[in-house]
């Protein structure tokens, strides 16, 4: 197997972009749920909220707000590259979407606690 | 370069190929449609995160912002939906090449997983409005 391909930044942003993804895609239905039980009244999700109110959790939420960071500067990357063509310097831009979704952490982080 | 050889796919057997990639290519639309809706959505999304979570987070003030207001709803629901198609169709691409689930009846499944999931997201936001 030739694995130079594999060494190049873009295919650990592909990795980065799909693991991202799935881990989205599966919290999105917890996300849902707990903010659902707003329905039975504001004291519920606040007892969830109050719940989520612990360094375990925070750190949770900080690295789901990094993966969704990482997603978006990522998913932006790849629809320059199909759609304006933007073909130059693909590692920069890769380099770039890591910067922007550690900032973002960061902000959250220091928001956070 | 075709939808269906950008993800590394072969048509599944036994079906005519027109019909598959055709199928394949709208998917590959929807995904890139949802995409674009959510680059905006999401960076409203963070913004009123970061800003939320200053001071911790309570039902209240979320309550607040959203209860009554049209524009957040309307909002959401959007976001809901185009979150709930988009992260479908990426689990479909990702099944169908780490375990082969492919065909037409594995594309209707997630496509319909995908919209219970953004249900469940505008009941959500409609909880936070009403
Ligand atoms: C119906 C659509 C949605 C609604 C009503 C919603 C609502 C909320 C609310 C109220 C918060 C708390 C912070 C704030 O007040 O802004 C929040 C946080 C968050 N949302 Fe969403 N959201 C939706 C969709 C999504 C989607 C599609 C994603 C991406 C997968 C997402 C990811 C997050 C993350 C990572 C947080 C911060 C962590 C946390 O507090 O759990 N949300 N959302
Ligand atoms: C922030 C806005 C978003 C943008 C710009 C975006 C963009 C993209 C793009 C362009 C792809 C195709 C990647 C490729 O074929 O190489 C993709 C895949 C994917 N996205 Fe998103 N997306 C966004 C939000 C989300 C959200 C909120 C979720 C979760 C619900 C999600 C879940 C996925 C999944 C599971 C994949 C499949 C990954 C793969 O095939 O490797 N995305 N996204």
């Amino acid at each position: 197997m030739d694995l130079r391909a594999r060494s190049h930044p873009t295919y650990l942003a592909f990795v980065v972009h799909r693991v991202s993804g799935l881990l989205l895609a599966l919290f999105l239905p917890v996300h849902f749920w707990v903010l659902g039980t707003a329905i039975q009244g504001e004291a519920r999700l606040d007892g969830f909220l109050r719940w989520t109110d612990n360094p375990m959790a925070k750190a949770a939420e900080t690295l789901l707000v990094v993966l969704l960071a990482a997603h978006l500067a990522g998913g932006l990357r790849v629809l320059a590259l199909e759609f304006l063509g933007w073909r130059a310097r693909q590692k920069d831009m890769v380099a770039a979407s890591a910067g922007i979704a550690l900032l973002v952490g960061l902000v959250f982080l220091l928001n956070v606690v | 370069m075709s939808a269906s050889e950008r993800h590394g796919e072969t048509p599944a057997a036994g079906r005519p190929r027109s019909a598959t990639t055709r199928a394949q290519t709208h998917l590959w639309v929807a995904q890139r449609v949802t995409a674009m809706v959510l680059a905006i959505a999401v960076v409203v999304h963070l913004v009123m995160i970061v800003m939320a979570v200053r001071g911790g987070l309570s039902a209240a003030e979320i309550i607040a912002r959203t209860r009554g207001n049209e524009a957040w709803l309307a909002f959401y629901v959007v976001f809901a939906l185009a979150a709930g198609v988009h992260g479908a169709i990426g689990l479909r691409n990702i099944a169908a090449e780490a375990v082969g689930l492919r065909g037409r009846g594995a594309d209707l499944a997630w496509v319909a997983a995908g919209l219970v999931t953004a249900g469940f997201g505008i009941r959500a936001a409609i909880g936070l409005y009403a």
